[in-house]
Parts: structure tokens; C-alpha cells; sequence
């Protein structure tokens, strides 16, 4: 059986393309040949910067040949729909044969399908694959009409057995396949005669071109490190970079530099940042962790042993760092002068059109802040300085030209600038957490601004109806209200978001609507004239805002990640309460552990006895049992032991709730499972006198209420 | 290191450049005869890779962005600086090698040196183009852009123009071993009067930095940009046919030479800081509005494709 190698050889091929531009050929061409009727024993493809390869092994040499019966008309149909059948099948009418019918004698063709020979197949299967190749962005080239991610220069296409080598006949806009290839452009030019998948490997590797990414990627950490170690050194490990690398070389040359003294007193992240970005450098660290030298590789061997490439690069980095140094001093004037400029700066960029500039966003973040802070052990004063300056860094050269170093070069600005120490971590801090795996701030006054910063931004949104939808999150929300949850519940705490009188908790929409978007409002009036000062609308009205049905969907996702069951977080998610995200989660989690246990399912079965008893009750008298029962209309021993069994826990439930000692709450009620099931056993509930039945529908109903307080356990499955 | 082909000054890589692209067939034009940003905007390349008439030119574009002004005092950057332009249309097949014929032309030696095509997508919202390519670094500094067109004014490009511009200063100054672009020789180091690029430019450098940060008087160059704009549009909006000679003449270039002032207008105001990001977007997109109009225009041309007979 033939093996087939593929090679499209173009000019250089984005690096972040190339290893799903190698997966995509292989799927393609497998998938097409499969479809055809042919099969293979194993695919393997590989990318370079100027090569996508497909080798496969064990292809059959042709597809089988088909057979297919097909019923035509009866034989005594009109002459058209006979002569039609004959044309649809391409037979002629001796062909057919006649068969017996339940309708009487009819033709039936029999349509015999011929195999196809390997080599046809391949052909257009490669065509149709380099017309339709799902790049990210395709181009023109010439006075051509192909699409390639570049001009694509050379198709090599081999079929080989043991006795030798066929070229697969094809031509795509003039491009004729081949058996040739090209090796490395610069150290190994001319064309390569090759004879099969191992021949080619070998012939490329002598022509010096590694096929393989990984084998790429892994020579130059290999090489990398060992040069490092060699001098006491310690690469910083960046796996992306690595991936990038290893797309930008055919032939990777290891070389170590030094950075230039003058500017190793910038901060370790821009230089890591600076090299990485501008010169796809790898930054490497002294004993004491500094960054004193880069791993930069070259993608050909020298004469000189790269001393030259090695020069230039240490020149062309030092040009950049001498602009990061510019940046870096203008920057720390301006920050030492108190960043007012700065400030003064994010009045004139707009966040949203129609949210303001970045100065409201600011302000309203500043506001928020300082009412969140007592919730979170912050001083308040610090948490409205922190959110004023938190943003500065925005304004900066640094963060211009590198936009991944806002908030740490906040930090060192705030330092700058004299700011206490919880300011200047605020700075940096408020941006966290950017996703589930993301470090959660805790220290109180970051906390403070980057749960301001994130309700800001979810109710901004929400408010000028610029909600996600399906996979479109441009403003990306979702992440802001998981950074919520995280921060919400990693720190334990309390804080209603939806509550609107004021109390020991804030409700922090509320206060967002009244007083932190005061200006926001005014500002919205102006610019639409449509929205009303009626805040409470658009936060908190249940019926209208969702944005906390948007939290709780986060919220599900969040907790059930965690390992909690889906009908404990909807038991929890059931009632009032639910903005309280940090008791909420407290309450599921109780929840969750306790129905692993006894008390667990002797808690769940009382409850959906008493539960299942009151509520058709209650919708049969369409009223509510909730008046308290009175224990000397109580008849039997029964019904006396359990009045006396409530009146025992309820202290004791009442204690662990005000505790919020969930697990004691629980403990205490599924202890009452004796006590009920006796009651239920010896006392009918719908006693025919009425005032019996009401009282003891009252006493089931304490238990019910008991229990709803942790959540709606009737919600969780048997 | 210095080998008997390098070249010893700038203008020597300029006239190198020149000459490589000459025997390669080009026409090697001279600057365009106004303030630009690139040498894009030249005619030679904005307009001439527009429809199917096959079109080749090299030259080099003296070009200003306001904005990277520093008084003379940096190193590498200048308000004002060369670039060297060439464009073939349709682009041949062998264009990767011909640039690198022009490296090793002004003294790159190919087997000491680390040459890369890194992916950038090369894009101009004022044009209204764009098109795929590289940046050419030598040794990891940028020395090139390589881009193939794909659509400039709003049209696409049929066939594809193949472009290549050098950074003329960044490039000079690797190849000459400056670290300071101002110390860099302009004529020959040896000539009777050695002049370095900074005897050339520097003094500029600052007189035009204080102009353009601080001194412009921004409320005429605001009226200038409109005058531009609605000249641009009243050229276009001339029929086709010239009352006076009664030949088919749509005035695509007078019109491009408006756009060529609006775009350099903008950057004027632009540095000057009085244009806000709001601002900012609505100047880019009236810019490429004329571009677009007259990138139309130029279809109706003879030199766009457009037969006049029929």
C-alpha cells in the first residue's frame, strides 16, 4: 500500500497560524479521502514558517467499486419516463432487467461504480483543500485569484511504494506538483530532489530545516537553559513565547546577550515585557533574580558563531530600552508631581459614549468605593484615594506603548507618587481577578476598588442595555461578575447587592444608582433625554433588571466547579437573600456536605413530608399557615412530644442561624425526624374539626419555615 | 568587519538602492513634491495600484510625522525622515529574493546575518488599504516592511502590488554601525566637506519641533483642513468631460493632492494635541472618505483602466 507525502511550501507563514494550519491540512485531506472510499493506516503533519507537510502512511490503492440497485418505471410506462430512467442512469435499455413488482413488471438498473484509483482521488482532495483552507486571513498574489496566508510558491505531492515514486498529477493556477522541495532559504538554497516521507525528512535535516514544532521548540529550551545553567543563570520559562519562536525559525541557533548596565534599573516586567514583545527575546536572571542577559535565536548557523547577529540584536535592544528608559523617567516626573496631569488626561478618553470618560468612570468608582469599604474592612478615605489614582497609569508613556503593564506600573507610579502602601497595591491589584484561576485580592482596600470597579462596569452596562449575548461579550461582563463572585466570596463578604434600605450591609447597586451614577444619570438625561431618575428601575426592580440573574448564572457555574450539586445551588438560588452572594455560597456549601450524610436525608425527608402536607393545604384553603400552633389544643402523646421536640430545637436553630452556623441549623432540625415521623404515623393532620387541623397545620408549618430559611429543600432530588 | 562593498554613508545606500531597483527594470522617480506621512501616499504607489495597467517604480520619499518630533535630540527618531519606496504590479514571484538582492546590494552579508519575515498586517484607515506581508528584520531589528496589497481606496487590488518600503535612517545606521543617527555620515566621511546627517537636519529638527508641538496656529490649520476637504470634493464633482478641450479628463490627482494635505493637516493638529479621541476617529474617517473618492476617480482614468473610446 502507497504512502502519501504532502508539502506546501510558501512564504513565511504567521507564526501563530502554523500548528492549526498543520492540524487543519490533516483533517481536511483525511476527511476527503475517507469520504472518497480510500483508507489509511496513520497521518502525521508538520509546520514550518515556509512549510505545511502531511505524510501518510498505508493508503489503499484505490477506492471499491460500488454496486447500486435502482427501481425504475413499470414496464408498460409511457416511452418518456422510460427513456428518462435511462438517462438518469446511463444505461442503455438492455442494460436493465426486469423484475416482479406488487405494481407488476418493472425495470431495475443495476449501476456499477468503478474504484478510483488512489492518485485521482488525492488530487482533488488536495485541491478542493488548498481552494477552501481555513485561514484566519487569506491573500491574493500577482495577477492571480488563489488564496493563500502567502504566496503559495511549490506543491509537492508523492505517492511512494516499494518500487518506487509517483508524482500525483495536479495543477492549481499554475502551480504544478512536484516531488522537489527547497531547504533552509538561507543556509541550504536549491531545489531537493525526494524520493519519499523519509527521504525527505532526512534530505530537509541535512538542508537544515527541523520539521517538527515540538522538536523546535525543544532544542531551543534545551539549548536555552543549558547555556543559562552553564553560567549560573536561570531562563524565565514563557511557553508561549517558546511556541512563537519555534513558528519563526526553520534552523534554531541558540545565542545568550547581555543587557546594557544603563538599563538594568528598570523594572524587572518592563524589561521582561519590552524584549519579549519588541524582539520575542526570553528574559534570563541572575543568582539574585535580576534580569541581566536575554536568549534570543537566530534561525541559521554562521561563520562567526553569531557574534554578529548576537551584536545586533544587543544593539537593537538597547535602542528599545532607551525609549522604555525615556518612558520610564517622564513617567516618574509626572508621578512624583502627584499625576495630576494624567488625571487631568483621562477627562478627554472616553470609556463608552455613553458612560462618560475614564474621569466619570473614575469618580463613580471613588464613590462606590468608599461605601463598599466598611463592608470589606477598609478604611474608607483610603479605598476613595485608592480608586482615584488606581487608573492614572492609563495616561502614562509606559503603559502606551506596553498596554499589558497597566496597573503594575501603577503601582510603582502610586510608590512614586508617595502613596501609602495600600494605595499603590490598590493600583495594581483592582484589575484582579481576570478569571477563574486568577489570584483573588484580599487585602482590604484593593478589595474595596476592584469590587467598585467591576459593579461599575456590570451596572454601567446594564444600564445602557449592552449585554452579552450568546458567545458576543465585548466589554467582557461575564468576567467582571465572576471577578465579583471571586472576590465576594474568597473574602467572605457581606454584602447585599440589591438591598435597598441601609443597614450593616449596603446594597451596592442601590447605592450605585443614587449616589455614585448621580452624574452618570444627569449625564445619560442629556445625552437621550430617555432615562428617569427612577433608579430603582433599572437596578433593582426584579421584574426588569436580571443583572443579578446574570451574577447567578456566573454564580452556578462558579460553585458548581467547585464539586456542589445543581439542585442544592438551585434550592439556594430560591427566596430572598440571594444578593447576598457570600451567604449564599455559605448556605450551599452546608447544604451540599450535610446531604452526604444521615442527618442529611433525615432532614430532607421531614422536610418534604411537612412541606408536601402544608402546601396542598395551603392551595386547597388558599390561605397561609404560618400563625404559630398552640400546644393545649394538642390531642396525643405524639403531637405533644413533637410541640415539645420544636420547642427544644428552636432556640438551638435560632442560635445557629443567627450564628450563621449552617451545619448546627440542619443538625438541630433533622433531629426532629423521630418526633415527625411519629406525629405523622398517630395524628391525622385534616382532622375534621377545623380548628385542630389549623393548628396542626401551623405546627408542620413551623418546621417547613425552619428549614426554608437555609433554602427551598424541596428543590433537591430524592 | 567592514568589508570593501560596505557602504561609508547614507546617501551611498540611498544611490545603491536606487541603482539595484533600475536594474531590476523599475522607474526610479523622484519624491513626490509634497508634505506626506509615508511613502505610501505617494501617487506613484496609492494611485498606481489601482486597477489592471502593470506599473513598476522605486524612490525615496522624504516623509513627516509631527508627532515623533525630539528636537533633534534622539538618537533614531526624527519628525522628518526618508523612506525608500518600490512597488511592482502584478508583484513577481521571485519578489522575496529581489529584496534580499537589495540587502546584500547595500552590504548586508547574507551569511553573517539573521534575516526574518515576522507577520504585520499592514493597514491605513486614512487610506483605506491594507494588505499582508512581513517586517524584514536583520538581526531582530526591523529594517522593511513588505506588504502585498489587497485593497487600497475601499477597491480591491487586481492584480496585487507587491510593496516594499526601507526605514532609510534605521536602516543606515545598521548598516553603517551608528548608534546615533545624528553622527551618521551623509556624504562621504572622506569628501572635501564631510557632513553628518545631524549637519543636515538637526537644526530643523528643533525649529520644526517648536512648531509643531507649541506654534501652529491651530484655528488656521482647522480652516486649512476644511478648504482641503471641500476642494477635494469640488474637483471630483467636475464632469468628466472638459468643457474647454471636450477630452475625457477626471482630475483624480489635483483631488489626491487635497487628501494628501488634509491627512498631513491632521497630523499637524493632531500633534499639537487639540484633537480629542472622539475627535480623533471623525478626522481619520474624512480623510479616508477622500481617499476613497479619489482612489474612484483614478479608476476612470486612463492609468486606472479606463478606456476612454468606449
Amino acid at each position: 500500500m502507497p504512502d502519501l507525502l504532502i508539502e506546501l511550501l510558501s512564504e513565511e507563514i504567521p507564526a501563530r497560524m502554523q500548528a492549526r494550519a498543520a492540524d487543519d491540512l490533516k483533517r481536511l485531506v483525511t476527511n476527503g479521502l475517507v469520504e472518497a472510499g480510500l483508507t489509511y493506516a496513520g497521518a502525521v503533519a508538520h509546520a514550518t514558517p515556509r512549510r505545511l507537510v502531511l505524510a501518510l502512511e498505508g493508503l489503499t490503492e484505490a477506492s471499491p467499486t460500488t454496486t447500486e440497485e435502482r427501481r425504475g418505471p413499470r414496464t408498460d410506462a409511457p416511452e418518456k419516463a422510460i427513456e428518462g430512467f435511462l438517462r438518469s442512469t446511463g444505461l442503455a435499455r438492455d442494460d436493465l432487467a426486469v423484475k416482479d413488482d406488487r405494481k407488476g413488471q418493472v425495470y431495475v438498473a443495476k449501476i456499477t461504480r468503478p474504484g478510483r484509483p488512489a492518485a485521482e482521488i488525492v488530487a482533488e482532495v488536495l485541491e478542493t483543500t488548498i481552494r477552501a483552507f481555513p485561514w484566519p486571513k487569506s491573500m491574493r498574489w500577482g495577477d492571480g485569484t488563489l488564496r493563500w496566508v502567502r504566496p503559495l510558491r511549490r506543491i509537492l505531492c508523492l505517492m511512494t511504494r516499494d518500487d518506487g515514486a509517483e508524482v500525483v498529477p495536479l495543477e492549481i493556477d499554475g502551480l504544478v506538483a512536484g516531488n522537489v522541495t527547497e531547504g533552509h532559504r538561507f543556509m541550504s538554497p536549491g531545489e531537493i530532489k525526494v524520493a519519499s516521507f523519509e527521504d525527505y525528512a532526512a534530505k530537509l535535516k541535512r538542508a537544515h530545516v527541523i520539521l517538527s514544532a515540538e522538536e523546535r521548540a525543544e532544542a531551543i529550551w534545551h539549548d536555552a537553559t543549558n547555556r543559562a545553567f552553564a553560567a549560573g543563570l536561570k531562563v524565565v520559562e514563557d511557553k508561549g513565547l517558546l511556541a512563537e519562536v519555534a513558528g519563526l525559525v526553520e534552523w534554531p541557533v541558540v545565542l545568550m546577550g547581555r543587557i546594557a548596565g544603563d538599563y538594568l534599573d528598570l523594572p524587572p516586567e518592563v524589561l521582561q515585557t519590552s524584549m519579549k514583545e519588541h524582539q520575542k527575546f526570553f528574559s534570563v536572571r541572575d543568582r539574585d533574580g535580576r534580569i541581566t542577559r536575554f536568549v534570543t535565536v537566530a534561525n541559521r548557523e554562521t561563520a562567526d558563531d553569531g557574534a554578529t547577529i548576537l551584536d545586533g540584536n544587543t544593539r537593537v535592544l538597547s535602542a528599545r530600552l532607551a525609549d522604555a528608559k525615556f518612558f520610564w523617567e517622564n513617567d516618574l516626573r509626572v508621578a512624583r508631581a502627584g499625576m495630576k496631569d494624567w488625571l487631568e488626561a483621562l477627562g478627554n478618553v472616553t470609556f463608552h459614549a455613553k458612560l462618560g470618560s475614564q474621569r466619570d468612570r473614575i469618580e463613580r468608582i471613588a464613590a462606590l468605593a468608599r461605601e463598599i469599604a466598611p463592608a470589606v474592612g477598609a478604611d474608607p478615605d483610603l479605598a476613595n484615594d485608592a480608586a482615584k489614582i488606581a487608573k492614572a497609569d492609563l495616561s502614562s508613556e509606559m503603559v502606551y506603548e506596553f498596554p499589558e503593564l497597566q496597573g503594575l506600573m501603577g503601582r510603582y507610579y502610586a510608590e512614586a507618587a508617595g502613596e501609602p502602601p495600600e494605595v499603590a497595591a490598590a493600583a495594581e491589584e483592582h484589575y484582579a481577578p481576570l478569571g477563574p484561576s486568577d489570584d483573588v485580592p484580599t487585602a482590604p482596600v484593593s478589595v474595596a476598588v476592584a469590587l467598585a470597579d467591576k459593579l461599575d462596569t456590570l451596572a454601567g452596562f446594564w444600564a445602557i442595555d449592552e449585554k452579552p449575548t450568546g458567545s458576543k461579550d465585548p466589554y467582557a461582563l461575564r468576567r467582571a461578575a465572576l471577578g465579583v463572585i471571586q472576590l465576594v466570596v474568597s473574602n467572605s463578604i457581606r454584602l447585599r447587592l440589591n438591598a435597598k434600605e441601609k443597614g450593616p450591609i449596603d446594597g451596592a447597586f442601590w447605592n450605585l444608582a443614587n449616589a455614585g451614577f448621580g452624574r452618570w444619570f444627569e449625564l445619560e438625561q442629556q445625552l437621550t433625554g430617555l432615562v428617569t431618575a427612577d433608579a430603582d428601575r433599572v437596578w433593582i426592580d426584579p421584574d426588569k433588571t436580571n443583572l443579578l440573574a446574570f451574577l447567578h448564572d456566573r454564580l452556578k457555574v462558579h460553585l458548581r466547579d467547585e464539586g456542589i450539586r445543581h439542585d442544592v445551588i438551585d434550592a439556594c438560588l430560591t427566596g430572598d437573600r440571594t444578593d447576598d452572594l457570600a451567604d449564599l455560597v455559605a448556605r450551599a456549601r452546608a447544604l451540599n456536605a450535610m446531604l452526604a450524610t444521615e442527618d442529611g436525608a433525615d432532614l430532607i425527608q421531614l422536610y418534604r413530608r411537612a412541606a408536601n402536607i402544608l402546601a396542598q393545604a395551603e392551595a386547597a384553603d388558599g390561605v397561609e399557615y404560618s400563625f404559630g400552633a398552640d400546644r393545649k389544643l394538642a390531642e396525643t402523646d405524639a403531637e405533644r412530644a413533637l410541640f415539645d421536640a420544636i420547642a427544644e430545637a428552636r432556640p438551638r436553630i435560632d442560635a445557629a442561624m443567627a450564628a450563621e452556623d449552617y451545619p448546627a441549623a440542619m443538625t438541630a432540625l433533622a433531629a426532629l425526624r423521630g418526633p415527625v415521623d411519629a406525629f405523622f404515623e398517630g395524628v391525622q393532620v385534616n382532622a375534621e374539626n377545623a380548628i385542630l387541623r389549623r393548628n396542626r397545620l401551623n405546627l408542620i408549618s413551623e418546621i417547613v419555615r425552619a428549614g426554608t430559611r437555609i433554602a427551598d429543600l424541596t428543590r433537591i432530588a430524592a | 568587519m567592514t568589508r570593501p562593498d560596505t557602504p561609508r554613508s547614507f546617501q551611498e545606500i540611498i544611490l545603491r538602492l536606487q541603482a539595484y531597483w533600475a536594474a531590476q527594470g523599475c522607474a526610479v522617480l523622484q519624491p513626490y513634491d509634497m508634505e506626506v506621512g509615508a511613502g505610501t501616499f505617494h501617487p506613484a504607489t496609492t494611485l498606481r495600484a489601482l486597477g489592471p495597467t502593470p506599473w513598476t517604480a522605486a524612490y525615496v520619499q522624504p516623509s513627516r510625522r509631527p508627532t515623533d518630533g525630539r528636537y533633534g535630540d534622539s538618537p533614531n527618531r526624527w519628525q522628518h525622515y526618508y523612506q525608500f519606496q518600490v512597488i511592482i504590479k502584478p508583484s513577481p514571484p521571485d519578489l522575496q529574493e529581489l529584496y534580499l538582492g537589495s540587502l546584500a546590494a547595500i552590504g548586508i552579508d547574507m551569511d553573517l546575518h539573521d534575516i526574518r519575515f515576522v507577520e504585520d498586517d499592514w493597514e491605513s484607515p486614512t487610506l483605506g488599504a491594507w494588505g499582508l506581508g512581513w517586517e524584514v528584520w536583520c538581526d531582530g531589528m526591523e529594517v522593511s516592511q513588505f506588504t502585498y496589497f489587497q485593497q487600497v481606496g475601499g477597491h480591491d487590488c487586481h492584480p496585487v502590488s507587491g510593496e516594499l518600503t526601507y526605514g532609510l535612517e534605521r536602516l543606515a545606521m545598521y548598516v553603517l554601525g551608528c548608534d546615533d543617527g545624528n553622527a551618521m555620515p551623509f556624504n562621504a566621511p572622506d569628501a572635501p566637506i564631510p557632513l553628518t546627517y545631524g549637519d543636515v537636519f538637526r537644526e530643523a529638527e528643533a525649529q520644526y519641533a517648536r512648531w509643531n508641538f507649541d506654534t501652529a496656529d491651530t484655528a488656521m490649520l482647522e480652516q486649512h483642513f476644511r478648504d482641503a476637504e471641500a476642494e477635494c470634493h469640488r474637483i471630483l464633482e467636475q464632469p468628466a468631460t472638459d468643457p474647454k478641450t471636450g477630452r475625457h479628463i477626471v482630475m483624480a490627482q489635483p483631488a489626491y493632492d487635497q487628501c494628501i494635505k488634509a491627512s498631513h493637516l491632521f497630523n499637524l493638529l493632531d500633534a499639537r494635541g487639540v484633537i480629542s479621541v472622539t475627535e480623533r476617529q471623525a478626522y481619520i474617517g474624512r480623510v479616508r472618505t477622500l481617499a476613497k473618492a479619489c482612489a474612484d476617480a483614478f479608476l476612470l482614468t486612463r492609468a486606472g483602466g479606463h478606456d476612454a473610446a468606449a
